[in-house]
């Protein structure tokens, strides 16, 4: 019995590392998804992971894969864990990977470093290294459709323009107390001091997410005119509680887009009525696109999701917008270097080519879902236009145009932290933007 | 059969008290050397070096800090990630200082930081024992992650709060930093754990190690005979924390590369805890299985389904990773709660009469 055990442990191990050299590319493209739907922000990573891949799935499905060649994929557990993160990226990178899209700001700084080694780009949608942006500086990191400062800029520049300005306002700041919350931290000091306000900042940190009674306690001392929040997981919920247990005026309080979920809002419900968060996509399910996507996945039983209401809500729909600018990428990638079956250094091309137009977003089924998103070799996702929806106790509701972030300000703010982070790398790779 | 000493004789002091008094074991422990340093890199794919080799060693590595003050000592410290943390911090400092130096000196200098840091923290156990002990370690732990997101100048006031590791050559090798090559890091780990493992053996078997052990199974008897429990208590947390903290600049500088907070927080210590149990309490050998217990088996167990073809998620496989480890933690505990190390002992035992038992 012992004998056979070791035996069978021994074929095995064997086998893994075979199997480990001899995995090839062959004539897809191959899309590595980093993905958590385990640990303590499984909530939102699920419906990120499964809008990510259903839209790719339904790609091969309807459209035999992109001009002919099929996507393939490859779902590697992180538990939004760095350390699991970078062992799934050196498992997969060998496969003739075409881009990461790490889902978490921890995974991203570990990645941008070996990116230009490894030649192959991440794209980091709406997180990660805001400074990465700067196309001159990262020519392999993409941050579309906008960085967290184009994103804290946009949500100031809203709040100037309600009550009569911003000057002489006090802005509560409430952030998870680790890499993806302290990012804005440095361009709301900067606009601080330019635009007359005073920040008060309330770290929340991992371990405390779900008991914030002592940073709400604080937050009633203070009294800010208005709460940001950049939160994650089961700290959104708890801290749309504990505001309207104080009594916060729920309409004055904003979240950034990861403190916008379905998820986030629902156990809250009618309390929360009037919170306000950003987004970059629409909700509902409501677009030819997304529809294809029901009828040839999620219907044949193909989707990993539990119920066919997930399809549409907000984190479901930003795993397929991202998975629709990995497309078009790909898209573009193919039509510029006319190959079909492209690399890593294409997809780069590919992402600084992206143009998701309105008349683009139509064409593909996704007409109104997001606002245009325009790469350039200087610009790698900065000044992507943002917008506000609101909660009216049961669903999302959308309530502002477009707010453009303050682009001038934010891409002098961007350049000078790139330098900076470029400053003590000597090897560093950057490019000349014409 | 194979694995007998029969014919080898002892005509000496020296002899007799070797680590290895068997020459079996003395091959074998030049075939282990000979696959780390000649086969795995000859042979072995990326993935398994960098996601494999490479933590295991720096784990082995931090496990036997952790061992020498639990296994041999007899002191519980649940505040070894954040010792880890100290090393690759004042590894970042000391780099950011002195760019010109040699970073392997930089990371072996950056563990008398950890080694003073554990002896402040360590200082308690002079007077408290066990659980007690437990709680001020786990207060070091807290602390110290605090400081490491409280003093900006820790971490050069970067924006997003990490410490990212500066390319940094050796011999005009590059080994620190993301154009540094697998192989160039995995030799400068592995020597850096080859050369302290021997140390570690040394210092257990000679005057200070047997203090410790003294200390261990029964302090007040230790004390009689003339041990003195300061020197010994805290010589045993100052090179505990120093090996935590050269595992700690390893893990930063030559694997990931760049770190947070959450890379040392008290999940780490935990971490290296259940590899000290479940290696074995007193065990050189002990720490490097506990270590590859809990690193590499999961590794194994994820890729199990790929390779059977079967198409299961990613996150049942996670799941089932989770269950199968803690089933088997408990199932290795109950078969023998003294650890692999004990097993991989009474395995030897039964080789040695093997094919004859009497």
């Amino acid at each position: 019995m012992f004998k056979k055990i070791t035996m069978g442990a021994v074929a095995v191990t064997l086998a893994a590392t075979l199997q480990v050299t001899s995995a090839s590319a062959g004539e897809s493209l191959y899309v590595p998804q980093l993905s958590y739907r385990t640990g303590p922000f499984a909530a939102g990573g699920t419906p990120i992971a499964n809008g990510f891949g259903d839209y790719l799935a339904m790609i091969n499905a309807r459209d035999g894969g992109i001009n002919g060649v099929p996507i393939k994929t490859d779902e590697c557990e992180t538990g939004y864990n760095s350390q699991k993160g970078v062992e799934c990226y050196e498992a997969t990178k060998g496969k003739g990977a075409l881009v990461y899209n790490p889902y978490s700001t921890g995974i991203t700084l570990q990645l941008i470093p070996k990116a230009p080694v490894d030649k192959i780009p991440v794209f980091s949608m709406g997180y990660g290294l805001s400074a990465a942006a700067v196309g001159e500086k990262f020519p392999w990191t993409f941050n579309y459709p906008a960085t967290y400062w184009d994103q804290m800029s946009s949500i100031i520049k809203f709040i100037d323009s309600q009550d009569g300005g911003i000057k002489g306002k006090k802005i509560g700041f409430i952030y998870l107390d680790v890499g993806y919350g302290r990012e804005p931290i440095p361009l709301l000091d900067i606009l601080s001091k330019k635009m007359g306000f005073k920040v008060v900042k309330f770290p929340v940190g991992v371990k405390e997410m779900q008991s914030q009674s002592s940073q709400w306690l604080n937050v009633r001392k203070e009294r800010p005119d208005w709460m940001i929040m950049w939160g994650w997981g089961a700290m959104n919920t708890t801290a749309i509680k504990e505001a309207a247990k104080i009594r916060y005026p729920m309409d004055h309080f904003i979240g950034n887009w990861w403190s916008g979920a379905d998820v986030d809002l629902r156990p809250v419900g009618a309390a929360a009525k009037g919170y306000r968060s950003a987004n970059m996509a629409a909700s509902g399910a409501d677009f030819p696109a997304i529809q294809d996507v029901l009828k040839y996945v999620v219907d044949k039983g193909k989707s990993q999701v539990k119920d066919r209401s997930e399809v549409g809500t907000v984190l479901y729909n930003r795993g397929l917008y991202n998975a629709v600018a990995v497309v078009e990428a790909i898209r573009a990638a193919q039509k510029l270097t006319g190959k079909k079956v492209i690399d890593g250094s294409d997809m780069r091309l590919g992402f600084e080519n992206l143009d998701l137009s309105a008349e683009r977003m139509k064409e593909i089924g996704l007409p109104n879902f997001a606002l245009p998103i325009k790469g350039s070799c200087k610009n790698h996702g900065s000044g992507g236009a943002i917008f506000l929806q609101q909660w009216d106790g049961k669903k999302w509701v959308r309530t502002s145009d477009g707010i453009t972030p303050m682009t001038d300000l934010v891409r002098a703010a961007l350049v000078k932290a790139a330098d900076k982070y470029v400053a003590d790398k000597p090897g560093w790779q950057t490019q000349t933007c014409k | 059969m194979f694995y007998r000493e029969a014919g080898q004789y002892k005509t000496s002091y020296k002899e007799d008290s070797a680590i290895f008094p068997i020459l079996q074991d003395r091959i074998a422990i030049w075939f282990y050397l000979a696959v780390a340093f000649v086969i795995i890199p000859l042979f072995g794919s990326e993935f398994l070096i960098n996601s494999v080799m490479i933590p295991f060693l720096v784990f082995a590595l931090a496990t036997i800090g952790l061992n020498i003050l639990t296994g041999y000592t007899g002191q519980i410290s649940l505040g070894h990630g954040a010792f880890m943390g100290v090393g690759a911090y004042s590894t970042y400092k000391l780099v950011t200082y002195f760019p010109d130096t040699n970073v392997v000196v930089l990371i072996l200098l950056s563990g008398f930081f950890s080694a003073a840091v554990g002896m402040v923290f360590g200082l308690p156990s002079l007077k408290i024992k066990g659980f007690y002990l437990v709680v001020t370690t786990l207060a070091a732990q807290f602390f110290l992650e605090w400081a490491f997101i409280r003093i900006p100048w820790l971490y050069n006031y970067n924006d997003s709060g990490a410490i990212e590791v500066p390319q940094r050559e050796v011999f005009n090798i590059i080994v620190t930093g993301p154009d540094a090559s697998v192989l160039s890091r995995y030799f400068v780990v592995l020597s850096i754990v080859v050369v302290m493992t021997w140390i570690a053996s040394n210092i257990i078997h000679g005057r200070i190690g047997r203090s410790w052990m003294m200390i261990r199974d029964m302090d007040i008897a230790a004390e009689l005979i003339g041990v003195r429990p300061l020197f010994a208590k805290l010589s045993s947390f100052a090179v505990s924390s120093f090996y935590a903290g050269v595992a700690g600049a390893l893990m930063v500088f030559l694997w990931l590369g760049a770190a947070e907070v959450e890379s040392f927080d008290v999940n780490v210590s935990f971490q290296i805890l259940f590899m000290v149990i479940i290696g074995g309490l007193g065990s050189l050998v002990g720490s490097f299985l506990g270590a590859a217990f809990i690193w590499i088996l999961p590794i194994v167990i994820r890729a199990v389904p790929r390779i059977m073809g079967m198409d299961i998620n990613a996150s049942t496989v996670e799941q089932l990773n989770f269950m199968i480890v803690g089933a088997l933690i408990v199932l290795f505990l109950i078969i023998e709660p003294h650890g692999l190390a004990r097993m991989w002992a009474i395995l030897k035992q039964k080789l040695r009469v093997w094919p004859f038992p009497y």
